[in-house]
């Protein structure tokens, strides 16, 4: 596990405003909506997304105005509490929520906003249309590689089943891309473990496997959904490396979903902390771990266990527990957790607060003066991380 | 995976002299609480009206007067080596394996066996192929169109299939479709495959649709549930953002894991109905094993039932059995390493 003093470090000399600067002003204008923008686009852009589940019990909003944007080659960790809405918005990007009314076993999303990739604005294309981008232009790993995969076939069935469906091969040639591709992710004897069974194969293996299947048909977009958290500690962080290195060899972006600031550290270029489906704040990594400036995101870092801290000493956890998505509360949706929302007079409780620039290309939702939030960081949060 | 089949085959066989023991003993054993003797029995078979010295004549030639493990030796004798009946004209053999002579008709049980289980057999598999079609399609239509009219519909049919007697719908469907519109064949009608296709197929089209009824109403609702669960899987998801096509999602992925809890099911009903689907043929007058067994019954025909029950419990055995080696095909994790 990465500790905060650590992960500064090694963001210090690394953490060049560069890539970051690529999506300042798209992040800028995100801030600010505006719909004009023309001048540069992003590889994937996300504009105000909602998805809204209609429920016996009243509308569950799980992503209720998130906008974000991905430049090519980059990766984006999204980061928050389970609820925050980071599968959802996974989900919608892949286009795999059902519609109300049509005929699924799943109750049906609404969804709205507008979801970019390469200009390419999905929400309004059929469903026909983004089942031909998924798999072949964006592609997606799910956190438990046992269950995510069908225990009825082999790993290769799966894989050449993935391959074959955008690509018009025959089953020989398949077959051997198969091959290739589980010998690209590190399964040793890839010819051999082929025609093995998800059952067969060891979580890290799995998951391994997952990647060669995802990566098949090289998509210019991976979303790695908690692709570790089902894994040993150790086996995590084959499973990062591997990730950067194919993302490096394919030159794809990534969108990673994570509560684990630890893997964020290690491979995120641009973070985004939701919570109760909006975003908090959303910068460059090195702005995030050094400079947050949400308190939500100071009780995310705080609750990291570190190694370098007494024992005795308690973590900074997070007080409450997420918010119900049926009646998120007025104002800011973390005022009831916060320890700040008192100071600023009534502002938090009813006022949402917007997303503001507190330095280029970083933008954070919080009704803190400048002063305080600078003062509480330095004085009340830093000292204790 | 030999020595598995043949400890199981083993096991079958074991099986069936246990169920033929129980069956031998509530035969004999469970009258005589009631207070019978073995004259009872015999009187049976020769009237009321015959004299005690004929009754118990009969009695001591039918062995009812030696004790039941003895008479159960003498018949489990008959089924490895073959046995002699002395019916007071004469001793007859009957070779093995001899499942003893009717006590009523004096014809070996074997042969005639044989001859009904033709009848059987068609009756099953023609339904069975029918209800497996019809009851898992409609499941996965029901599943995946959960809350419509059809799914409703189709459920609510399937509650009156699985709730409605065969001799209840069998006898509407005859009156109906055989006796007022005369589109099908009249109950009693049997042609044999290897004489007439066609005919075989015309005489038990009816009685097919009838059994399949009852039992795709099960199917239906059996898949539809299986469906509904592995619908909601991980691995369907996986196979959607794959872009896989919807129908193959369904019909590869989903389908599959629906269908082992379906074959469980089939399994048995197939077995259970090959020993005989009584009251399918006694409803449409089939002299298939059902209607065999139900005549044995009728008259306390000993020989009769013992017969059919083996062949009932030979059957369940052995469908039991390839299930059980059709999940290895279908689910590779029960696979034998």
């Amino acid at each position: 596990m990465q500790t905060v003093s650590n992960l500064r470090e090694r963001r210090l000399p690394t953490g060049s405003e560069g890539g970051v600067g690529m999506t300042t002003s798209a992040l800028r204008d995100l801030a600010n909506r505006h719909p004009d923008r023309v001048d540069k686009q992003p590889f994937l852009e996300v504009v105000d997304l909602r998805v809204h589940f209609p429920t016996d019990d009243g509308l569950v909003k799980s992503v209720d105005g998130l906008s974000f944007a991905l430049d090519r080659g980059k990766t984006l960790g999204i980061v928050g509490e389970s609820g925050s809405g980071k599968s959802v918005t996974s989900l919608a990007i892949m286009g795999l929520h059902t519609r109300p009314a049509s005929e699924q076993t799943r109750p049906g999303a609404q969804l709205s906003g507008e979801i970019y990739l390469e200009g390419d604005e999905l929400l309004a294309k059929t469903p026909e249309y983004v089942r031909g981008l998924r798999g072949k232009r964006m592609a997606m790993i799910f956190q438990d590689p046992l269950s995510a995969m069908n225990p009825y076939y082999t790993v290769g069935h799966q894989i050449i089943e993935a391959y074959q469906i955008h690509n018009p091969v025959n089953k020989k040639a398949a077959r051997k891309h198969a091959i290739d591709m589980l010998g690209r992710v590190g399964i040793p004897e890839p010819s051999r473990r082929v025609d093995a069974y998800p059952h067969q194969f060891s979580g890290g293996m799995r998951q391994r496997a997952m990647i060669a299947m995802a990566l098949s048909c090289d998509p210019d977009l991976l979303i790695a959904d908690e692709p570790t958290t089902a894994l040993d500690v150790t086996v995590q962080a084959q499973i990062l490396d591997l990730i950067r290195d194919l993302q490096r060899e394919f030159n794809s972006s990534v969108v990673l979903i994570t509560h684990d600031l630890g893997v964020v550290a290690e491979l995120a270029d641009d973070v985004l902390v939701m919570y109760a489906g909006r975003a908090m704040e959303y910068g460059s990594a090195d702005q995030l771990f050094n400079r947050p400036a949400h308190p939500y995101t100071w009780g995310l870092l705080g609750s990291m266990p570190r190694f370098d801290r007494a024992r005795s000493e308690r973590l900074l956890a997070i007080t409450g527990s997420p918010p119900s998505l049926i009646n998120v509360p007025p104002g800011c949706p973390f005022h009831p957790r916060c320890a700040y929302a008192a100071r600023n007079g009534g502002l938090s409780e009813e006022v949402r607060p917007e997303l503001v620039p507190v330095e280029p290309g970083h933008i954070v939702a919080c009704h803190l003066s400048e002063t305080d939030r600078e003062q509480i960081w330095e004085h009340e949060i830093a000292p204790k991380l | 995976m030999f020595a598995y089949i043949v400890r199981r085959l083993l096991w079958a066989v074991l099986l069936l002299i246990v169920l033929s023991m129980v069956t031998f003993s509530i035969f004999y054993l469970i009258p005589r609480l009631g207070g019978a003797t073995p004259e009872t029995l015999a009187t049976r078979y020769v009237g009321r009206a015959a004299t005690p010295e004929t009754v118990h004549l009969t009695a001591e030639r039918l062995g009812f007067l030696d004790p039941v493990p003895v008479q159960y030796w003498h018949w489990l004798k008959g089924v490895f080596v073959g046995a002699d009946f002395d019916y007071g004209a004469g001793v007859e053999h009957c070779p093995a394996p001899c499942f003893g002579y009717s006590f009523i008709t004096k014809q070996p049980v074997w042969p005639e066996l044989l001859d009904r289980a033709p009848v059987t057999i068609s009756l099953t598999i023609g339904a069975a192929i029918i209800w497996l079609v019809a009851g898992v399609s409609i499941g996965v239509i029901s599943a995946l169109r959960r809350g419509t009219v059809f799914d409703r519909g189709a459920m609510g049919v399937a509650l009156a299939g699985v709730s409605l007697p065969i001799f209840f719908t069998g006898l509407i469907a005859l009156a109906f479709f055989s006796y007022k519109l005369g589109i099908t064949a009249p109950g009693g009608t049997y042609v044999p495959f290897s004489q007439n296709p066609a005919l075989w197929a015309y005489s038990l089209l009816l009685p097919w649709i009838t059994l399949a009824f009852l039992f795709s109403a099960q199917y239906a609702r059996l898949t539809r549930a299986g469906m509904l669960e592995t619908m909601s899987e991980d691995y369907i998801r996986t196979a959607r953002a794959k872009g896989l096509p919807e129908r193959r999602v369904i019909l590869k992925h989903a389908l599959r894991g629906a269908l082992t809890p379906v074959l469980t099911i089939f399994g048995l009903d197939v077995g259970l109905l090959l020993g005989g689907a009584v009251l399918t043929e006694k409803t449409f007058s089939l002299n298939g094993l059902g209607k065999y067994a139900y005549d044995g019954i009728v008259n306390g025909d000993l020989p009769k039932i013992l017969g059919v029950t083996l062949v009932a419990g030979f059957f369940v055995i052995m469908a039991n059995l390839f299930v059980d080696l059709l999940y290895g095909v279908i689910d590779p994790r029960v696979r034998l390493e």
